[in-house]
């Protein structure tokens, strides 16, 4: 019971201190341009939580980090790394929106939304299970195929856009069908979109798998020790490339967001960063969908916070802030971790 | 398609592989020697992005492409202790650390610009080397470096501790090498010599753009790879990954209708394919990755 305690106080402290970093050297930066922190931030908490449209667009900035969140944490669940989010959602959203615009106009929404959002989770699943098979058959490491295939994915998309699928001299797919449209939830005029609700949905599908089915422990259990889990009777290589495969999915269900409840179209460039910060929820939410779906609240927060403090300073500062963010619960994970094995050994 | 391979061994084709090439040999010589040490380097995408900025700073602010260069050396090494504070002083996930200096460099670079410049775009002109491929003492200075890399991972006593502690950092502890020491100097020479790789962009440019690294650290690293963590090889890799870049442009120029999208994917493509152990396999240092604790 002791212990338990201890470790989420390490835990909170570790995320706590991280927090405090970010804040200070995002002041100081505020400060050699000019500007007040403390108004600064307090504009970036207003704008984002004061009122119902700040909330619902904070909110519709957090939904693809929750799906990109629940991705990286699913691999790394079965001691995988996946950094190919960037490329997984580009293909998720990209098939999404074929699908989308290619359905007959008089499809039932009843259909034409779960096929589209079937169809992301697929073409996001099969760009996840080639590193996926790749690792498991060949023994190549995961982190530098899904970074090739990050490159690889975006050119392939472009190349088929431009030669098929984009509107002549643009660089976006035609509208989908408006019964393939998610609709929007109604806060205050804010895009927020019934994609959020899915996003909360896979976060419990998440745990329902990872806690309470046999497939998911065999993955923890492939990720706590490969040996220990080939011994015990578990395939292993068939559980990586599952993993990945899941992995994969849940990133292209971005897709769903983007294209099925917000743009109703693809367009280049949609979605580029959200891979990256999948990796830093799931890092400060600790592998856990309750955690991650918080975390991707605070960077939901932040991404929405920066579009409101342009005027103030340059909205890059916001990616600053971010990335010293997960710059310091990488390093305050490392310490409180080793604290916890020193505590436990003693 | 004669006149594509009249072009292909013209001088000037040739210019345009060097000066694309340069970037990447230089970057992957910092992976290298960083990764055969022991550490995984994702951070070259970062260095190269903060060698460029301090590169076109340093260049504008005195008028000097020299002072140029040696600030974005320093711009390098700058990242380079950050990643090694990180990843060496407090144990993190390097990898996560990688990916963090990457958006880091990235945000940080064009907040600058716009504070130094007031824009998040380009930076003003800067003083570059102009055309000047064939006499540029940069260009004699990659050469350098590749042979001073190889002879000093193979021959001196430096590269062999270094090699040993990229492989078994247990070992060479027990034989008195200090594993972070040497693993905070690989870390240290390889932001230098990315960041001068990205003063490498920045000159060849005259100005600095923001994101001008675009991809080529990640590039690099997959030169590493394929060149199997030996520098001669990895700068053939990047001399072979450059050529598709080069051979592209002028692809464009003769108006062969190959897809941009997939020449620029090939070394990605080539990349994989060698990892997977299709065309010889390359091996990875036996430690790679993996954090040392001090027993």
């Amino acid at each position: 019971m002791r212990k338990g305690g201890n470790e989420l106080f390490l835990q909170v402290y570790g995320v706590a201190v991280a927090l405090l970093v970010a804040m200070a050297a995002g002041s100081v930066l505020i400060l050699v341009f000019g500007q007040s922190p403390a108004n600064v931030y307090g504009v970036l908490l207003v704008e984002t939580w004061g009122d119902s449209h700040g909330i619902g667009q904070t909110l519709l900035k957090s939904t693809p980090l929750i799906f990109t969140g629940l991705s990286v944490a699913l691999a790394f669940r079965a001691g995988l790394f996946n950094i190919g989010c960037e490329g997984q959602l580009l293909v998720g959203s990209f098939a999404c929106a074929l699908m989308g615009s290619a359905l007959p106009e008089s499809t039932p929404a009843l259909l034409a939304v779960p096929l589209a959002i079937l169809v992301a989770g697929m073409a996001g699943g099969a760009l996840g299970a080639i590193p996926g098979a790749l690792r498991a058959y060949t023994g190549s490491h995961e982190v530098i195929n899904t970074i090739m295939l990050n490159f690889i994915a975006s050119a392939a998309v472009l190349w088929a856009g431009n030669r098929f699928f984009f509107v002549e001299e643009t660089t976006h797919t035609a509208d989908i069908i408006s019964s393939a449209e998610l609709p929007s939830l109604g806060i205050a005029g804010s895009a927020l979109n019934w994609s959020f609700v899915l996003a909360l949905a896979c976060a419990g599908l998440f745990w329902v798998f990872m806690d309470r089915s046999r497939r998911g422990f065999e993955l923890r259990a492939v990720g706590l020790s490969p040996l220990a889990a080939e011994n015990a009777g578990i395939d292993v290589r068939r559980s990586i490339v599952v993993a990945m495969t899941l992995s994969g999915a849940m990133a292209g269900l971005v897709g769903a967001n983007f294209v099925l409840g917000y743009k109703h179209y693809f367009e280049e460039g949609l979605g580029s960063g959200t891979g990256f910060m999948g990796i830093a929820v799931a890092l400060l939410g600790r592998n856990n969908p309750i955690g991650i779906v918080v975390a991707a609240l605070l960077f939901g927060t932040l991404s929405n916070g920066g579009l409101e403090v342009n005027g103030f300073v340059p909205k890059e500062l916001i990616e600053v802030l971010q990335a010293v963010i997960i710059l310091a619960v990488a390093i305050t994970t490392a310490t409180t971790q080793r604290a916890l094995a020193k505590g436990g050994a003693s | 398609m004669s006149d594509v391979f009249g072009v292909v061994f013209s001088v000037y084709f040739l210019g345009q592989l060097v000066r694309t090439a340069a970037p990447y040999i230089l970057a992957a010589l910092g992976g290298t020697i960083s990764e055969r040490s022991g550490v995984v380097n994702i951070a070259l995408e970062g260095k190269l992005l903060v060698g460029a900025f301090c590169c076109a700073v340093g260049a504008i602010e005195t008028g000097s492409a020299t002072v140029g260069a040696i600030c974005g050396i320093l711009g390098g090494m700058a990242v380079g202790w950050l990643y090694g504070l990180a990843v060496l002083r407090f144990g993190a996930d390097q990898i996560v650390s990688g990916v963090a200096i990457n958006l880091l460099a990235l945000g940080l670079t064009r907040y600058l610009l716009k504070l130094f410049y007031g824009s998040t775009a380009n930076s003003p002109p800067a003083p570059g080397f102009g055309d000047r491929v064939w006499t540029n003492v940069l260009f004699y200075a990659v050469i350098a470096l590749v042979f001073a890399f190889q002879f000093g991972l193979q021959r001196t006593r430096f590269g062999l501790r270094l090699r040993a502690v990229g492989e078994h950092p247990e070992a060479g502890e027990t034989l008195g090498v200090s594993v972070l020491g040497i693993r905070w100097a690989a870390v240290l020479i390889a932001g230098g010599v990315a960041g001068l790789g990205g003063a490498w962009l920045a000159l060849d440019n005259e100005a600095f753009v923001a994101n001008m690294s675009g991809g080529r650290g990640y590039i690099a690293l997959a030169a590493v790879i394929m060149g199997a963590w030996r520098p001669k090889y990895v700068a053939l890799a990047c001399l072979l990954f450059a050529s598709a870049g080069a051979l592209q442009g002028v692809l464009q120029v003769e108006d062969v209708p190959v897809p941009r999208e997939l020449i620029q994917s090939l070394p990605y493509i080539l990349t994989m394919v060698a990892m997977a152990g299709l065309i010889g396999r390359s091996r990875a240092p036996a430690s790679l990755g993996k954090p040392h604790e001090r027993s």
